[in-house]
């Protein structure tokens, strides 16, 4: 018996934002997902938009890889406005 | 502003079926409209047009500031300097990304660009001459995008209104470097104050036409209001980027090259003299001093490029293969 297809849910909770990770149901097709994301994961009008995505089209990064992946962006200060000095008389900027 | 070719044209036609009515109905509430939701053609066009000459201008707008990057006075300008170029960069694959959702491709919108039949932001058509335009640019120019694009994260279509907040977040060190570098020069000796003094001389008008064309003359803002993909006319714009950047300009002990900018304390606006349209559409029509060089840097960048495009495609394939 082969293993029913997993997906990755994706839930838009309120207008204008963008759809967020909730989490994944088991179904055989992307209709039946969708439902089964409907009852698994906006039983209490949590969204009002609704994608799956098959789980194993989802390309991750190793966790492991995260210090090589992100933490070159810690020595960048530049990279934030905090980093400029700009008078108090010249406002907000 | 990026989009500022943007009021030719396109007259959208009053099109008044439900459907239509309905997506105003969504719209006049403040609603996000989606890609997969329904929306009048005009709406599709207006907007792949507003966006992806956003992203051209992000992309071409690296060009006047990349060419300073080895020659920033010091390791610290010249890391910020390169920062904010990649951050332009991103700047214009988050949008590109965004008018993607509409339909177009993005082989489509880099050969609207690479041809010459898109356009981007006069402003980038600018030569920068000396340090001081680097400083210049981060102040000004980034200043009157800033203004552009704060309203445009309320924008009605949810993608580009997204990619704005994002986009937004990262001007504000943009602006910040580039108001250091003028504070620097102008505490400085004579000639680096000089400097400065004259990269404003040169960028100041044309920063005022990154706004577009006057009211009275751009037809669509109409539309793009009621669609609210606009929130401020062109001249609104303006003026407030007058009213903010004026005093900072005081500020570093400069003078804005205007012999009738006042300040009207009656109405608290800051008022300034006639915009040489004519230049406008000059730079816009492809005449601008750079137009010509910035097309055939993008067109060689390409270029030079497509080697590395293919042989990874090739890569891909042959492990495909393989697996
Ligand atoms: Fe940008
Ligand atoms: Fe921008
Ligand atoms: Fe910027």
């Amino acid at each position: 018996m082969s293993a029913t297809p997993l997906w990755e849910v994706f839930v838009r909770a309120r207008n204008g934002l963008a759809h967020k990770h909730v989490g994944s149901v088991h179904a055989a097709d992307a209709t039946m997902a969708l439902q089964a994301a409907r009852d698994v994961y906006t039983r209490r009008g949590e969204g009002l938009s609704l994608w799956v995505v098959p789980s194993n089209a989802i390309i991750a990064s190793d966790p492991s890889d995260r210090d090589m992946l992100f933490e070159p962006t810690g020595s960048k200060i530049y990279r934030h406005p905090t980093f400029y000095e700009v008078p108090d008389e010249v406002g907000h900027m | 502003m990026y989009s500022q070719a943007l009021n030719t044209k396109d007259t959208a036609a009053a099109d008044s079926s439900p459907q239509a009515d309905r997506f105003q109905a969504r719209i006049d509430a403040e609603e996000r409209i989606e890609p997969n939701d329904w929306m009048p053609d005009a709406y599709r066009r207006t907007l792949i047009r507003q966006i992806s000459q956003h992203a051209h201008s992000e992309i071409v707008g690296m060009l006047p500031e990349g060419n300073w990057i080895t020659r920033a006075p010091s390791l610290r300008r010249k890391a910020a300097l390169l920062a904010k170029v990649q951050d332009e960069g991103g700047h214009g694959l988050y949008l590109y990304s965004a008018a993607e959702t509409l339909g177009v491709s993005r082989e489509e919108l880099t050969d609207q660009l690479l041809s010459g039949r898109a356009k981007y932001s006069s402003i980038f058509n600018y030569p920068t001459l000396s340090w001081a335009d680097i400083g210049t640019i981060g102040w000004l120019v980034d200043g009157a995008a800033i203004m552009n694009q704060i309203p445009l994260c309320r924008c009605s279509f949810g993608p580009y209104a997204r990619a704005m907040i994002r986009v937004c977040r990262e001007e504000s060190f943009h602006q910040r470097q580039g108001y250091e570098i003028m504070l620097t020069l102008c505490r400085g000796t004579a000639e680096q104050k000089a400097m400065a003094q004259d990269a404003l001389n040169r960028w100041w008008w044309p920063c005022l036409m990154m706004f577009g064309p006057p009211d009275t003359e751009s037809a669509h803002s109409d539309t793009s209001m009621r669609w609210k993909i606009k929130r401020f006319t062109n001249d609104a714009l303006r003026q407030k980027f007058v009213d903010a950047t004026v005093p900072q300009g005081h500020f570093l002990g400069l003078t804005f090259p205007d012999p009738d900018l006042r300040f009207d304390e009656a109405a608290g606006h800051w008022r300034f003299g006639t915009i040489d349209w004519d230049e406008f559409r000059r730079v816009l029509a492809g005449n601008g001093p750079c137009n010509r060089e910035r097309l055939s840097a993008r067109q060689k960048a390409h270029a030079d490029g497509a080697w590395v495009r293919e042989a990874a495609l090739a890569h891909a394939a042959k492990h495909r293969k393989a697996a």
